[in-house]
């Protein structure tokens, strides 16, 4: 159970910590102003979560490794974050797509992980909700002005909706781990999670006059640390420091 | 926009001998200038271009630093980059704003940046190469940025003089955050401190040049002076900042990059050597390293995203014209 426990802890700081990475790419080459401070905000609240999770993961764990130990120090196969999070930011659409399949997620998973008989999951998942509501209500406004804006904006979401959309599966998928934890209590059903989000993309795609597409097409790995060529280009960059000079305080 | 209805309004004013003494004695009974007073067009002109430039200046200067945020040595690190240069993308945006209420849109603005006519501080055209670039950026560039900004707290333009009071509260976080990189840096390793050190030889005379030339070859300094826009002079400001700052290396451990600095005891502050202003000017007028970099990003950022601020446009007019059908139903 501890093992199942760290690596389910692990999964949800990679998601959060790879997802903020991302965001931070954007960082003074955003379409306004404005969305260079969403965006930032957006990017520091997800590394705030990751930075309790990776904290707590390294509690269970029991090893002494504290939070950059893990975020920084693994090889490329032990990052257990869903592919989703690691796709390319492409342009603002699918920045946003993959945004809001992700918050979409994270509002009923959170809303459900505050009730965990885990302490720490719960605290994290109460504080984390309140943000995550406010990713969710950004990247759903923003689907609906580019669905609904001009021909091009159109055309480039429902794109990006079509390349992100086979990712969106592997949240929900439940594993030994994800089963184990669940089961204990501690963690949540997200099979059980279905519904909402789909009720939540179906609603916001029809408000935008966007398609939802076909379900011809899924790909998972990325929680057993099999990822698509992306991630290593993304650790390259975030573990240059700690890899250049092992061992220092900074 | 609370700045709208200003935009392009009809600032004119008849700017005779009576009009001009009586602002003058505003000016000098320390009365803020707000955006409906009448001001005489220089004035406007003065605070447009300079708003505007230390606006300019925050945005381009998100660049530097937004380099190393995917690369930060530690989470905490990380964090505290991100949400430094997200603070400057405020500064940008609280600056755009004061600029508006003297008539001119935020968008008039950005098209003069990215057409090259409108100028940014000249030290972001330097560039951030090691991690110790970071801690030497809050350091030194925000320190030099907050003995320029403490006397705008005064600005005799109200909307400049309160967008000023909270940028300078968070340019000091940012100066303590980035010392506080150079101290762990001084603490560390050899080649920590080597890096602190080699990042101090590099921005230590481009940070001085940030408080522009020497006061005989300021052009616009007399007028902005009479108006209380600015109420120092570049050099006296360039001599607090060397006074503040160089106890401050003392204490890092750190050499300055300057054999003629030394300590002066009957003006009561250090004697420095001389600064390289042809380089100066040669970054000035668009040829530093990162100019060309800088410009071609700035441009890249406005026009791949044109298609999303169509669209939001686009989006903007459909809901409103909804909104009308519904109200006429």
């Amino acid at each position: 159970m501890p093992d199942a426990k760290f690596k389910y802890v692990l999964r949800l700081a990679d998601d959060q910590l790879i997802l903020g990475q991302r965001l931070g790419e954007w960082c003074g080459h955003a379409p306004t102003l404005e969305e260079e401070l969403a965006l930032a905000n957006i990017g520091l609240d997800l590394l705030g979560q990751a930075r309790s999770l990776f904290t707590y993961a390294g509690e269970i764990e029991g090893k002494g490794r504290g939070e950059d130990e893990l975020a920084f120090l693994r090889p490329e196969r032990e990052y257990l974050n869903a592919l989703l999070v690691e796709q390319p930011n492409g342009d603002f659409a699918v920045t946003i797509v993959r945004q809001f399949f992700h918050a979409a997620f994270m509002v009923p998973f959170w809303s459900a992980m505050a009730a965990s008989s885990d302490e720490t999951l719960s605290a994290i998942a109460a504080k984390s909700l309140k943000e995550v509501e406010y990713h969710l209500r950004h990247s759903s406004e923003w689907v609906i002005r580019l669905g609904d804006g001009t021909a091009e904006s159109h055309r480039r979401t429902q794109d990006a909706l079509e390349e992100l959309w086979g990712y969106a599966s592997e949240l929900f998928e439940m594993d030994e781990v994800a089963l184990e934890v669940q089961q204990s209590g501690i963690g949540v059903d997200a099979a059980a999670l279905k519904p909402e989000w789909d009720a939540t993309v179906n609603a916001v795609l029809e408000r935008a006059s966007l398609t939802r597409p076909a379900d011809s097409w899924s790909q998972s790995g990325g929680r057993t640390g099999q990822h698509s060529e992306h991630l290593g280009h993304i650790l390259s960059e975030l573990q240059y420091m700690q890899r250049t000079y092992p061992g220092l305080s900074w | 926009m609370y700045s709208q209805g200003l935009i392009g309004a009809d600032g004119a004013t008849h700017e005779d001998a009576a009009f001009l003494e009586a602002f003058q004695a505003r000016i000098d009974a320390e009365l803020k200038i707000e955006p409906n007073d009448p001001m005489p067009a220089g004035y406007r002109k003065t605070l447009v271009r300079q708003i505007a430039q230390h606006a300019h200046s925050e945005i381009v200067g998100m660049l530097p630093e937004g380099n190393w945020i995917t690369r930060a040595p530690t989470l905490r690190r990380k964090a505290a980059l991100l949400a430094k240069v997200q603070d400057e993308g405020g500064h940008g945006l609280y600056l755009y704003s004061a600029a508006e209420t003297l008539g001119v849109s935020r968008e008039e603005l950005v098209d003069q940046l990215l057409s090259g006519k409108a100028k940014y501080s000249s030290i972001f055209n330097y560039p951030a190469i090691t991690w110790a670039d970071i801690g030497t950026i809050g350091w030194l560039v925000d320190g030099a940025a907050i003995m320029n900004q403490i006397p705008l707290c005064r600005c005799s333009f109200g909307p400049y003089a309160r967008a000023m009071i909270r940028v300078c509260k968070e340019e000091s976080f940012h100066q303590r955050q980035g010392y506080e990189i150079m101290l762990t840096l001084s603490r560390g390793s050899e080649e920590q401190k080597a890096m602190a050190q080699d990042a101090l030889n590099r921005w230590w005379w481009p940070s001085l040049m940030m408080f522009g030339p020497h006061d005989a070859d300021s052009t616009h300094s007399d007028q902005s002076m009479a108006w209380k826009i600015k109420r120092f002079t570049n050099d006296e400001l360039r001599q607090k900042f060397i006074d503040a700052t160089v106890p401050q290396a003392e204490f890092l451990g750190l050499t300055m990059p300057d054999p003629d600095m030394k300590w002066n005891e009957e003006k009561g502050g250090y004697d420095h050597g001389e600064i390289d202003w042809d380089e100066f000017w040669r970054v000035v007028k668009g040829d530093g390293i990162c100019n060309r970099d800088r410009m071609k990003a700035r441009r890249k950022a406005h026009d791949d995203n044109a298609w999303v601020r169509e669209a939001a446009l686009a989006y903007a007019d459909k809901a409103a014209a909804r909104e009308t059908a519904v109200a006429a139903e």
